[in-house]
């Protein structure tokens, strides 16, 4: 297998057989040629990216229904009485039953187009807790949240007076799950948990922590961003009360994500932003919202986004979620096993269930120094705090070098990340 | 093509991994935080005047490479200098790893601080490299803190 884009390995490396063609006849290099941006060179080697929890790839059919959109049907949706425009109101709906599928849910008006995990969690503490949440109350997070699923419970503490509570994680980066059920109270008004952890990799035993919270009567919101690129994701099944992802994470457009919610809080929250498309009827005395989903959707939508995230569910459904995910781990087994063997390597984030993220420190070297080298090597990964500050200081560190992987990665990838992390040791030697 | 050896040379690496003028000062009379909240470097410079002269300077803080060894081989500079001067050459610092023109009367008077000449071919890094400078900078006019927002 000669993917494109891959490097070739270096002759310590030994890459599994297995992994790259595959078990389950999983081809990464058959599916790199959907993905043009792989075929670049950056500082004159083949790009190795390996920065997809920051935001993934797309795809020449995610790429294809945004042009189709901008040059066949570009129209406002939902108002139109012209063809363009029912051809785009079309698409846009059909998106949205793409996605109920993907997620599980019951029903179409339960699937919220907002930007993106940040717009769905901002949503949730604005329409759904600040309503019901009062002094004393408290609201669930824990350790390993993103600075977006710490912030909005912050400032939601400050105009409440209401309690964030943080359950711990241990030193492999893994929830003490005993620790959140204590948490867990009468006066707990939500949970608001990752699914996978952006900086560790670490997957949270999400079902089992929605459950002891339903035990207590409280509503779980589940932040998805890196879980539902990466597994499949049933919310029916989770019994969550809101689901959140990014679509660009999800090797779709930017500016688009999904915020899945039960219908009957939905029903209960009034309207997070308001203006056009959000109404029934409008007078200056009075005005009656619109039903779900587009009580939330107020103005006009990233319409292209909505489309283009269709075109992303399609062609995950095409490649198999499933599939991926056991490919995905199969290259993260070979990468911690190879990092492993790197003197002066410490892998930060070891949970026995862990997605695709290899976060590491190199003794004596900085991550931003790390991340730069490695940048000159056409490798791109991320190097920083990874918008998670107190995981950080969890493990006494000021950053990490992250490299995360996608199904489009390969093994010969690894090797050369490798290599790369030899050549930084090699300069700072 | 920037080589990667062009940004960290050898005076670079050797300065990070054994900075000069480390620690507190005792006794300091002035002093500033500065931070780079892009990648959460941190460095404290401590100072000493008399007159007008940088009698004694340490620092303190953590970070990447760049800006451990620029701490470092700031303060060795401008130790025993008048202010004016290190003012001066700041400004020629930052021309040199911002990518402006130098003139000849400029770079000669860089020394040592021309190891960063590589900077300027990795425009993400030169917060890196002025951060120490900006801290001093604070810190002669009295200012506690400084960002490089």
């Amino acid at each position: 297998m000669t993917p494109s884009g891959a490097t070739t390995s270096t002759s310590s490396a030994r890459p599994a057989v297995a992994v790259g063609r595959a078990r389950a006849g999983f081809d990464a290099g058959r599916i790199r040629e959907d993905f043009p941006v792989l075929r670049l060179t950056v500082n004159g080697k083949p790009l190795v990216y390996l920065d997809n929890a920051a935001t993934a790839q797309k795809p020449r059919p995610v790429l294809d229904a945004l042009r189709k959109y901008y040059e066949t049907e570009c129209a406002n949706i939902h108002r139109g009485l012209h063809w363009m425009s029912e051809e785009a109101t079309r698409d846009y709906e059909e998106s949205r039953e793409k996605v109920r599928q993907f997620l599980g849910a019951a029903d179409v008006s339960e699937i919220i187009f907002v930007r993106g995990t940040t717009e769905a969690i901002n949503l949730v503490a604005h329409s759904f807790c600040r309503p019901r949440v009062r002094a004393g109350d408290e609201i669930l997070i824990t350790a390993m949240e993103h600075h977006s699923n710490i912030v909005p419970w912050q400032i939601l503490c400050e105009q409440t007076g209401a309690q964030l509570r943080v359950a711990p994680i241990n030193d492999e980066g893994e929830l003490l799950l005993g620790e959140f059920e204590r948490l867990l109270t009468s006066r707990t008004r939500l949970a608001a948990v990752c699914h996978i952890s952006n900086a560790l990799g670490t997957v949270n035993p999400i079902s089992e922590m929605i459950e002891m919270a339903h035990r207590r009567k409280v509503p779980v919101l589940v932040d998805g961003a890196q879980a539902a690129p990466h597994m499949p994701v049933n919310v029916r099944e989770l019994d969550c009360d809101f689901y959140a992802f990014s679509g660009h994470k999800l090797y779709g457009p930017t500016g688009i994500g999904v915020l899945y919610g039960k219908a009957q809080w939905l029903e209960e929250m009034p309207p997070y932003q308001s203006g056009g498309d959000m109404i029934r009827s409008v007078t200056f005395e009075k005005t009656t919202y619109n039903s779900l989903p587009y009580k939330f959707e107020a103005g006009t939508p990233h319409i292209a986004g909505v489309i283009g995230l269709g075109a992303a569910v399609d062609y995950l459904n095409g490649i198999g979620l499933e599939r991926a995910a056991a490919y995905e781990r199969e290259l993260l087994e070979y990468a911690t096993e190879r990092a492993r063997r790197i003197p002066g390597l410490r892998i930060i984030g070891t949970a026995r269930e862990k997605a695709g993220v290899l976060s590491f420190v190199l003794e004596g070297i900085h991550p931003h120094d790390v991340g730069t080298i490695l940048d000159r090597e056409g490798i791109a990964v991320r190097a920083g705090h990874h918008c998670a500050m107190p995981v950080m200081e969890r493990f006494g560190i000021p950053a990490t070098t992250r490299a995360s992987f996608a199904f489009y990665n390969t093994p010969q990838e690894v090797d050369a990340l490798v290599a790369g992390i030899e050549r930084v040791q090699e300069v700072f030697a | 093509m920037p080589e990667v050896r062009e940004l960290y040379q050898e005076l670079i690496v050797e300065h990070s991994k054994k900075p000069r003028n480390f620690g507190k000062l005792e006794g300091a009379d002035h002093e500033a935080v500065g931070y780079n909240p892009l990648c959460g470097d941190k460095v404290t410079v401590h100072l000493k005047l008399e007159g007008d002269v940088v009698r004694e300077i340490r620092w303190e803080g953590s970070g990447c490479a760049i800006s451990t060894a620029s701490a470092s081989l700031m303060t060795e500079r401008s130790k025993n200098k008048p202010r004016a001067e290190t003012e001066a050459l700041f400004a020629i610092f930052h021309k040199l790893v911002t990518g402006g023109t130098l003139s000849e009367e400029e770079s000669s008077q860089l020394g040592k601080l021309a190891v960063f000449s590589g900077v300027k071919e990795f425009p993400v890094r030169v917060k890196c490299a002025t951060l120490a400078w900006h801290t001093l900078r604070a810190a002669l006019e009295g200012t506690k803190s400084v960002t490089t927002d």
